[in-house]
């Protein structure tokens, strides 16, 4: 009973946290509700490309196409042969990673720059040819329509905004939770490692390939759930929802918060999801703002608004025991 | 063989306007190490001022100089403006970040793109501008069984003489070796005696004038401008900076052409609908099989 007693006391600003989302949408309109689900997606996908660029460093520029793959199992599986929603999260998880072990194999090697150029490349590849309506599947530039709403059976139908909201979060809450553990297994030091020096990380016996492409894979199954959660809720996945811009939105999610740290990715995509509504009353305005927002929080905190501390590792105590972290 | 033709001589002149956008990204990335993301937005802002020129100052410009004079100073007004938009933008938004390493350049260069495509906007309206058709008579040649038109010779003509001066000051002036010097190894370069500052002030001047100038014949080309289509010439030309292998300024050159031509044959002989498809892939194959770019030369590993 003590231990679970500190763990409260130890974390106050997360269980402040998770007790201000699981009330707020009772006090706000549908409006805002669906403005903080589409923030708990953009949380969503920054975790997910965090684990790519902010653990390992890889430039991924193309990220919004891993999404769109998962976006796209789901609504074609859906409405073409009628499989439930539910059991479409698992399969578009594995289309998208399975796409992005396919198409990351050969590329894996690239370093920087050159790495950001073939993701863009492959983002808009991805794009341009669900626009092309290949097979007459993928509805070209109109996309797909009609699909259903995530059900667990029977009455249980996530059909209203707050519904979806408790969803998400509750995925993004379960993401979170998985993304502490991995960071402080032996995968996670292994991926930090590589970031800080590929080649100091090869010499020292880490299968430098491996765990790139696994960060790769993992990655791009988070976004294809993500995807996934995305079509059931609008219904209707179109290619310009997965645009160039979108991926450049998520890297920019990373670097606002701080690369490799979570609670900064929230404040990141709290940042690029909610600001444009909260100048929506500058109308066309509000975009140029957000630009030079983003100008000047980069000359200000190059680093991020929450950038992670090295060598130690947030909510430490969340997941140990509460007795050793008093030694 | 006529089709070929005429393919070849539509696709070199894409192929120029991506050679002249891809030099800015080339030679920032060069010098800075920086992907500027903003250059595709210097050059719309380049189309659109000499869109303003061209429609304001026609009839003044018309009565004085002559249609060929108010064309060249549409590209040369838009590629001082440009210049000076080039050399605010890294002041402003680069300048303060080099100490803090490379990425936070990268959301910097991002937020500027946001910035100008919406300042655009903003200025000029949301909707499509049609240039003046009268800038360059609408005269059409058959020289051996080729259709060719007096703008598409004016464009390749001023493109080649563009390149041919940048290719002189590159590789053959004393400041063109500083360039190519600081490109290589930057810190090396200033011990040398090289003033990286001033390196840095011409590459951002030179670039986006570069790109202005390519604006203003894209406008003259197509005849309609909108102001999203940065991104889509930006990201073009900067495949085409890729294709020849990135810092290399010939390369870029190069890389343009041959990607505008790339471009027009794969959509005059497969497929009109996948023809951006084909650029990407080509730009994929080269990065696995040729990294550094098709004329870049092999740099080994630093450690």
């Amino acid at each position: 009973m003590k231990s679970n007693k500190n763990i409260i006391l130890k974390n106050w600003p997360i269980f402040i946290v998770i007790i201000i989302l699981s009330v707020s949408p009772f006090m706000m309109n549908n409006y805002w509700i669906d403005v903080f689900f589409f923030f708990g997606i953009y949380a969503l996908l920054g975790l997910s490309l965090n684990i790519v660029l902010g653990e390992v460093g890889l430039f991924d520029l193309g990220h919004m196409g891993f999404m769109a793959i998962g976006a796209y199992t789901t609504a074609i599986l859906n409405t073409h042969f009628g499989i439930p929603i539910i059991f479409l999260i698992p399969i578009s998880a594995m289309a998208a990673a399975g796409f992005a072990w396919l198409v990351c194999s050969p590329i894996i090697h690239l370093r920087g720059d050159y790495l950001a150029i073939v993701t863009i490349g492959m983002g808009e590849i991805i794009r341009l040819t669900l626009i092309n309506n290949p097979f007459g599947i993928t509805g070209g530039p109109n996309g797909v329509f009609g699909i259903d709403f995530l059900s667990f059976g029977g009455p249980l139908v996530i059909d209203s905004s707050i519904e979806s909201y408790f969803v998400i979060w509750i995925v993004v809450g379960l993401t979170i939770l998985a993304l502490i553990n991995l960071q402080r297994s032996r995968i996670g030091r292994a991926w930090n490692c590589i970031r800080e020096d590929e080649i100091a990380a090869e010499s020292t016996g880490i299968d430098v390939r491996y765990y790139k492409l696994l960060a790769f894979v993992l990655g791009a199954g988070l976004a294809g759930i993500a995807g996934n959660i995305y079509a059931s809720k609008l219904m209707i996945v179109s290619p310009e929802s997965f645009s160039f811009m979108e991926s450049c939105m998520l890297f920019c999610i990373v670097l606002i918060g701080g690369m490799g740290s979570i609670p900064g990715i929230i404040i990141g995509s709290a940042a690029v999801s909610l600001f444009p509504e909260i100048f929506r009353a500058f109308a066309r305005y509000r975009m140029l703002i957000f630009g030079a927002a983003m100008v000047i929080m980069m000359v200000f905190r190059p680093g991020g608004i929450w950038p992670r501390k090295r060598g130690s590792v947030e909510f430490k105590s969340l997941l140990t025991k509460a007795g050793e972290d008093n030694v | 063989m006529r089709i070929f033709l005429e393919q070849m001589l539509n696709g070199l002149t894409i192929g120029s306007f991506y050679a002249l956008i891809a030099l800015g990204y080339s030679m920032v990335y060069g010098v800075m190490k920086l992907i500027n993301f903003a250059h595709g937005d210097l050059f719309t802002l380049g189309s659109y001022l000499g869109f303003t020129l061209l429609v304001w100052g026609n009839a003044y410009v018309t009565s004085h100089v002559g249609l060929a004079g108010g064309m060249i100073a549409a590209m040369l007004i838009a590629a001082i403006g440009i210049g000076t938009a080039g050399i605010i933008v890294e002041r402003i938004a680069y300048r303060p970040i080099y100490p803090a390493g490379r990425l936070p350049a990268v959301v910097s260069a991002l937020g500027v793109s946001i910035f100008l495509e919406n300042i655009i906007m903003v200025l000029w309206g949301p909707r499509y501008q049609a240039y003046p058709v009268n800038v360059v008579p609408t005269l059409r040649f058959e020289i051996g069984g080729i259709h060719i038109t007096l703008l598409q010779i004016v464009i390749l003509i001023f493109s080649f003489i563009l390149l041919a001066i940048l290719y002189y000051i590159v590789q053959k002036t004393t400041f063109g070796a500083a360039i190519r010097a600081s490109a290589l190894d930057r810190d090396t370069a200033a011990l040398m005696g090289i003033n990286i500052n001033t390196i840095i002030f011409f590459v951002f001047a030179l670039g986006p004038a570069l790109g202005g100038t390519a604006g203003v014949m894209v406008g003259m080309y197509y005849r309609q401008i909108s102001f999203t289509m940065g991104w889509n010439y930006g990201l073009k030309a900067f495949t085409a900076t890729i294709l020849g292998g990135i810092g290399n300024i010939p390369g870029a050159m190069v890389g343009g052409l041959l990607l505008g031509i790339f471009e027009m044959l794969g959509s005059a002989y497969v497929s009109t609908a996948y023809k951006d498809v084909f650029v990407f892939l080509i730009l994929i194959l080269v990065l696995i099989f040729r990294p550094r770019g098709l004329l870049g030369e092999k740099v080994a590993e630093k450690v």
